[in-house]
Order: C-alpha cells, then sequence, then structure tokens
C-alpha cells in the first residue's frame, strides 16, 4: 500500500472476479437495503416514522462491498445515514423497522429512531446524529482493539459533509500518531445536505484529506461493489497489519434528498437520473450476473420477490408491535 | 388492490397539490418510479411507488388543491407478482381523509401523567468494599494532599482493573499538568497511561468510543474550560446513547480535572461547570472537597458503569487533609455529608466552597449562630433526602457556588426545598454564588466578584434575622 492518496479505479486497477455466490449475494444485499428505504420512506409518507429519516438509496454498493471485506467481530459506525449499514452488518430488519416506527420491538425499544440504533451482537456501534462525532467514537473503537490486541478493525463511515469537522482530523492525527486499526470511509455523496461538495470544500479529493497525517487515501468507484469490496480488502489487511489507518473516498450519490423532508432542489433531475440510468449499483451487479449466465431473469425475480417479502413483513411487524410502555420513559438512564 | 395514498414528505406536511400525474390507469409501474409530482407551499416533489403493479384507478385527479395527507389517491393491483399483501391495507386512516398527522403525533397511549423526576436508585449504588460510615473503631488517619489522594485512587482502580486507563494532556511523561498522575507511567506504562495531543473534542470522542467498547477510561481534561472543546461528545454521545441504545450501549467513564477559579488566571480559564453538567440525564456530577471523599468518590467514580464528571479543584490539590487510613477506601456516589451538625440554619456547599462555609460557621458559633453545613459531593444524583430533614430541622438554607447564580446548582437546591419543605422555611431561602459577569483578573476585582466567607455570613445573618 502506497503510503500516498491515490487514486485506482478507472485507470489501471481493475476489479477482481467475484464467484456467482458472491455476486448474487451482492445482489441480494443491496437489493434488501434499497427494497427497505423505499419501504421506509412509504412509512414515512403514511406518518408512521417521525422526525429524521435518512435514507441510502443509491449508496447501497459502498456498505456491502465494504462488509464483504470483514471478519467476525469487526466493526462499525456510521452517523446518521445508518439503516444500509445496519442491514448489511446483518441485524433483524423487523427490529430496524420497529424502531424507525418508534415501536417497543424497534432496536432501541423506540427510544433512538432512525438515527441511534446499535447492536454490540453485531459489532454495529451506530447510528450517530451529531455530524462527524461518529469519527472520533470509531477511533475509540479501534483505540480499544489495540489495548486488548484482539486483531480486530473498525470500519468508521461518514460523509462528505462530515469530512469538515475538526474532530475528524483530531482523531485522523491520533490515529495516526498510534497507528490504530480503523478504516476510515467517506461515503462522498457530493452534496452535504444541499450544498455541493465543490461549495464545502477547497480540496474536493477526500481521499486526500489523510494525507498530512500521513494515512493513505484512495479514490473508490463506490457504485462498483467489486471495487469497493476490492479496495476493502486491500485496507482492511493493510490496518490489520499494524500499518495504522487507511482513508477510504466513496465516490457515490444519494437519489433521495438528505432526508425526507428535502426537496433537492440544489441538484437538476437531469443529474438524478444520469446517476440512475447509468451507474446504478444494482443494475450493475445484475448485468455481471446475467451477462455471466449466473442467473435468468425469473431467478432474479424469484430473489426479488423474497426481497419484498422481507421488507413487507417488516413494515407489518413495525406497525403491529406496540409504542413503549410509559415505564420505558425512565428507564435506560442509569445503570 | 391496494391503495396509494397522499404521502407526507416532510414532518410537517398535513396537504399538498396533486401538480401532475406521470402514469395512467393500466400502467405497469416498477418500485422506485416516480408516479406523480406533488406540490407544497415549500417545494415540488416525487412521489415514488413502493410496490410494484399496476395502476387501476385514479382516485384524485391532476391539478387537486390541498389533498390531505394519507387520502387514496390511486389503487394498484398486484399485477403478476402475487405478493399476499401490502403494508398500505394496513394504514391507519382517519375516517374520511380526515388529517392523519394526528396519528403520528398524538399517539393512543396515555403519556405518564407526571413522570418521576428522582433519578434511579441503582445510581445510587456503591461497591462498598469499606464506606466511611463504617469505619472501624480505632481506624488510624494518615495525612494527604488531594493530589496525591486522586492519583492513589487511580493507581488503586488500575491495579485492580486492567481495562481503566488514563489519558490527557501531559498526563503520562509530563507527571500531570498538576502532578495529578505523578509516576503513574513509571508503574503502569505508556499504553495505559497516554499521552495525548492538545484535542479535547478528539480524545473525549475517542475515549467515549473505547468505553463503548468495554474500556474503562479515564480521560483528564488539563482544566474543564478546555473541555468545553469536547463538551458534545461527553453529552450527546456519553450521557445519552445508553438511553438511545434501549440500554445495549454504555459508556462507562470518568471525565476529570480542575473546574473553576484558579487564581488571576481571569475568564476563559476560571469558570465552574457544576451545573452545566449537573443539568444532563445520564451523567453522574461529581465535585468533592476534601482528600478523603476526593479519593472515596473517584474510586467509586471508575468503578460506575455510567459517565462520570468529577470536578476537582485546583486551588485544593496542595492542600493537605486527613484521610482514613483503610484498605480500598471507598465513598458512594449520591450521597451528601453533614460536615458540621447546626440548628439555626442550613448551608450547602461543595467543592471549595466547602470551605468557606466550614468557615463561616466557625465564625457565626462566635455570634451564637449555630450553622449545619452540607458538602453536596454529588451534584448528580442529588441528595435532596439530606437536604430537606435538615431544612426541616433549621428551617432556614443558603446555597454557596463558586459558579454563576441563574440556573446554578443553588437554584436547584431552593426549587427542590420549596417544593418539598415549602412550610418549615422560616425565611427566603438564599444563594451565595459568582457575580452575574466573566471573571475578572485584576485582584480586587476577582475577590468581589467570587463568593468569600463574610459573604457566607451576611447571607446567613440575612436568614436568620441577625
Amino acid at each position: 500500500m502506497a503510503q500516498t492518496a491515490q487514486r485506482t479505479n478507472g485507470n489501471g486497477v481493475h476489479a477482481s472476479e467475484a464467484s456467482k455466490d458472491e455476486l448474487l449475494s451482492f445482489y441480494r444485499d443491496m437489493l434488501l437495503i434499497r427494497r427497505f428505504e423505499e419501504r421506509a420512506g412509504q412509512l414515512y409518507g403514511m406518518g408512521l416514522i417521525g422526525g429524521f429519516c435518512h435514507l441510502y438509496i443509491g449508496q447501497e454498493a459502498v456498505v456491502v462491498g465494504l462488509q464483504a471485506a470483514l471478519k467476525a467481530g469487526d466493526q462499525m459506525i456510521t452517523g446518521y445515514r445508518d439503516h444500509g449499514h445496519m442491514l448489511a452488518q446483518g441485524m433483524d430488519p423487523n427490529a430496524i423497522m420497529a424502531e424507525l416506527t418508534g415501536r417497543r420491538d424497534g432496536s432501541s425499544k423506540g427510544k433512538g429512531g432512525s438515527m441511534h440504533m446499535f447492536s454490540i451482537e453485531k459489532a454495529f456501534y451506530g447510528g450517530h446524529g451529531i455530524v462527524g462525532a461518529q469519527v472520533s467514537l470509531g477511533t475509540g473503537l479501534a483505540f480499544a482493539n489495540k489495548y486488548r490486541k484482539d486483531g480486530k478493525v473498525c470500519l468508521t463511515f461518514f460523509g462528505d459533509g462530515a469530512a469538515n469537522q475538526g474532530q475528524v482530523y483530531e482523531s485522523f492525527n491520533m490515529a495516526a500518531l498510534w497507528k490504530l486499526p480503523v478504516v476510515y470511509i467517506v461515503e462522498n455523496n457530493q452534496y452535504a445536505m444541499g450544498t455541493s461538495i465543490q461549495r464545502s470544500s477547497s480540496e474536493t479529493h477526500l481521499y486526500k484529506r489523510g494525507v498530512s497525517f500521513n494515512i493513505p487515501g484512495e479514490e473508490v468507484d463506490g457504485m462498483d461493489v467489486l471495487a469497493v469490496r476490492d479496495a476493502g480488502r486491500r485496507a482492511v489487511e493493510f490496518v490489520r497489519g499494524g500499518n495504522g489507518p487507511i482513508l477510504l473516498e466513496m465516490k457515490t450519490y444519494r437519489y433521495r434528498g438528505h432526508s425526507m423532508s428535502d426537496p433537492a432542489k440544489y441538484r437538476t433531475k437531469e443529474e438524478v437520473d444520469e446517476v440512475k440510468t447509468h451507474r446504478d449499483p444494482i443494475d450493475h451487479v445484475k448485468k455481471l450476473i446475467t451477462d455471466a449466465g449466473h442467473a435468468s431473469e425469473d431467478d432474479l425475480k424469484a430473489i426479488d420477490r423474497e426481497i419484498r417479502d422481507i421488507v413487507v413483513k417488516s413494515a407489518e411487524f413495525a406497525q403491529a408491535s406496540p409504542e413503549p410502555d410509559p415505564s420505558e420513559l425512565m428507564t435506560d438512564i442509569y445503570l | 388492490m391496494t391503495q396509494i395514498l397522499m404521502p407526507a414528505l416532510s414532518p410537517t406536511m398535513e396537504e399538498g397539490n396533486l401538480a401532475k400525474w406521470l402514469v395512467k390507469p393500466g400502467d405497469k409501474i416498477e418500485p422506485g418510479q416516480v408516479i406523480a409530482e406533488i406540490e407544497t407551499d415549500k417545494a415540488t416533489m416525487e412521489v415514488e411507488a413502493v410496490d410494484e403493479g399496476v395502476i387501476g384507478e385514479l382516485l384524485v385527479a391532476e391539478g387537486a388543491q390541498g389533498v390531505k395527507v394519507n387520502t387514496p389517491i390511486a389503487t394498484l393491483s398486484n399485477g403478476e407478482t402475487q405478493n399476499a399483501s401490502s403494508s398500505m391495507e394496513e394504514a391507519p386512516r382517519s375516517g374520511g381523509g380526515g388529517a392523519p398527522s394526528v396519528v403520528k403525533k398524538e399517539p393512543q397511549e396515555a403519556r405518564p401523567s407526571r413522570p418521576v423526576a428522582s433519578p434511579p436508585q441503582s445510581a445510587l449504588r456503591a461497591d462498598s468494599s469499606s464506606i466511611e460510615e463504617e469505619l472501624p473503631a480505632g481506624t488510624q488517619m494518615i495525612k494527604i494532599t488531594l493530589r496525591d489522594a486522586l492519583r492513589d485512587a487511580m493507581a488503586e482502580e488500575m491495579r485492580r482493573d486492567k481495562d481503566v486507563f488514563l489519558m490527557g494532556e501531559e498526563v503520562a511523561e509530563y507527571q500531570g499538568a498538576y502532578k495529578v498522575s505523578r509516576e503513574l507511567l513509571q508503574e503502569f506504562g505508556p499504553e495505559r497511561v497516554v499521552d495525548t495531543p492538545i484535542t479535547e473534542h478528539g480524545f473525549a470522542g475517542l475515549g467515549v468510543g473505547a468505553a463503548m467498547a468495554g474500556l474503562k477510561p479515564i480521560v483528564e481534561f488539563m482544566t474543564w474550560n478546555f473541555a468545553m472543546q469536547a463538551i458534545d461528545q461527553i453529552i450527546n454521545s456519553a450521557a445519552k446513547t445508553l438511553y438511545m441504545s434501549g440500554g445495549q450501549i454504555k459508556s462507562s467513564i470518568v471525565f476529570r480535572g480542575p473546574n473553576g477559579a484558579a487564581s488571576r488566571v481571569a475568564a476563559q480559564h476560571s469558570q465552574d461547570y457544576s451545573s452545566w453538567y449537573s443539568h444532563v440525564p445520564g451523567l453522574i456530577v461529581i465535585a468533592p472537597y476534601d482528600a478523603a471523599d476526593a479519593k472515596g468518590l473517584l474510586k467509586s467514580a471508575i468503578r460506575n458503569p455510567n459517565p462520570v464528571v468529577f470536578l476537582e479543584h485546583e486551588m485544593l490539590y496542595g492542600h493537605e487533609f486527613q484521610i482514613p487510613d483503610v484498605k480500598d477506601w471507598l465513598v458512594p456516589i449520591g450521597k451528601a455529608r453533614i460536615r458540621r451538625q447546626g440548628a439555626d440554619v442550613t448551608i450547602t456547599a461543595h467543592s471549595r466552597m466547602v470551605a468557606h462555609a466550614m468557615k463561616a460557621a466557625e465564625e457565626l458559633a462566635k455570634d451564637g449562630i449555630d450553622a449545619e453545613v452540607i458538602d453536596l459531593r454529588t451534584l448528580r444524583p442529588l441528595d435532596t433526602a439530606t437536604i430537606i430533614e435538615s431544612v426541616k430541622k433549621t428551617n432556614r438554607l443558603v446555597t454557596v457556588e463558586e459558579g454563576w447564580g441563574q440556573s446554578g446548582v443553588g437554584a436547584e437546591v431552593c426549587a427542590r426545598v420549596m417544593a418539598e419543605a415549602f412550610d418549615y422555611l422560616d425565611a427566603p431561602p438564599t444563594r451565595v454564588h459568582q457575580a452575574d459577569t466573566p471573571l475578572p483578573y485584576a485582584a480586587n476585582l476577582e475577590a468581589l466578584a467570587l463568593p468569600s466567607v463574610d459573604k457566607v455570613i451576611e447571607a446567613v445573618k440575612a436568614v436568620t434575622y441577625r
């Protein structure tokens, strides 16, 4: 791994092959996120989900590809656009959807909501609502890994907006200084809420943001799950080897607004359509599968139905689950 | 056949205009396909299909104004896929398309009419090995400075539990900016006594992350003034995550360092954060006065599974106090200490102000006023019972704190006393606190701004009508 920032997508480095099973698994996992998010958007529209709800549609390849690079026990932590990460880490869609509807069977008993969900069992540490806070926290998870010498790696996700928060660089400095096992992933979907990266960042190539800390960086096509997986494998191996942190910039795109209440007037419909039509991460995998003859349209339809059933059931579960008992108001404040 | 409902596109949207249909009856639609455009007073937004199927009937015409959220706008047949159900069918409908936002905003469940404000008892729990109340007769007392008592507390807990580590600026090689961590590096090594860069926000967050992973960090702030850079991580991450995770993620972490006014260091280095942190549910806030309490409470704090804000006082670091020569000395969190029994007035204080209160009580005794001095020690959970019991006996209250008065610790003590012992009061409770100004540098102005023994005496005389 080079010690300097580099771009590895497009010219030169090509994604390696993937097996039939792996491709089908990527297709399934990405589709689950997309269908889940669409359903969440629908429940939001029906008034069943309240507050803020940030959907991951368009960015599915990032978390699915990176998850494939992890070993059991490796941690993930992210910001508020977290539904995809939880699904990728194997958390129960029912519990996630029930948390979105604020019900007692939600993964945080209905007390956290969209932005605040966790699972120690699945090594998912949130789910954090303050932009950039998870970067310091993820660095702390990595500190604990090193303290315990347990060989675990922490994937710390943040967006292009969070990339301008000061504590990101405070964390970079300590992580590099102490060679902490953390992979920083900036999911550059090009808009920090309504502000484009060009309007917010003096250096828009975010993979270079670690240079002054001696953190190697790499730009990756975040719409290509295989490119993501390969970059993830390289990064995780580098970090697990005791070489300190690494920064991956995933060039990606969110199809929906920043949150449900965002009319997305800061970008053109043509821009969004262009990505949906030509760079969609699920279409890409679908094409890889059908081109290789791994599955027929009918086979894929069967997967679609299977995913739809999981999502429909999660929505039913989330509506059937009762609201939290009033006694829950005063629990979980102290241990 | 399912119905497609008018969606809410923002948390506050109650109705909108159906600007344009992009599908017609008989059209086959896919999930994610844009089927209509909706206008609100704020924006035009696209409605995407969630289910696949075939559009049946358009129930609301293009151009319709003021369509209430959740009104059926079209029907959808399942088409070729035979999905058993769509969750749309379970959608809550307010009869005749009434305002469905009511469903969201006013859940039928009754809210508890009067939430219990007192903290759960478990927070008061002390892991008692030997607590002060059980001191065996003949226990030897030894002299020790406050700084060494704090150091010993950390060293003992680090010996006891390898998950405990100390991090902060200058804690290791330099031996502590105030020498509180003297010789810890030599005993525990650089992996457990960690010098950080000057990066409060970052290392506070890193500490909380390590705590979420199950370690027990002690995070030293060189002074609490600098922790304002880190307060987001202390409150938003450390204090709230247990609740937001439904009890899954704990943060057993101690944030500690000197708090309040030192001497002639001016406004930015002289602030008392007692009331700031004691405002926050999820935090335990401790502000000890003497070495025995500092040691016993710091040990309890390190063992406590909750995030603890531990407020020390720089002006006391070098003071020598008597401390019981007991192995594993622990003081329970959440329990005030009556430092002087008295019958005429109750004085509450914490941290360095306890010294002022005790000195004032001595002086007042000469005038025949018998003051009871309560050292609050823990500010959250506040030991209300001890205060109330005392006021019921003395019928008068003076609160003393180094910080500002507004929304301060004294204000809280007064409010609790009025709520629970109003009928016992013979005079309005009175607060002694810092003047309502940034702390000045000039020696005379600084003295004017801060609470003093004389000001406590004056307040006591006022409430005792002397």
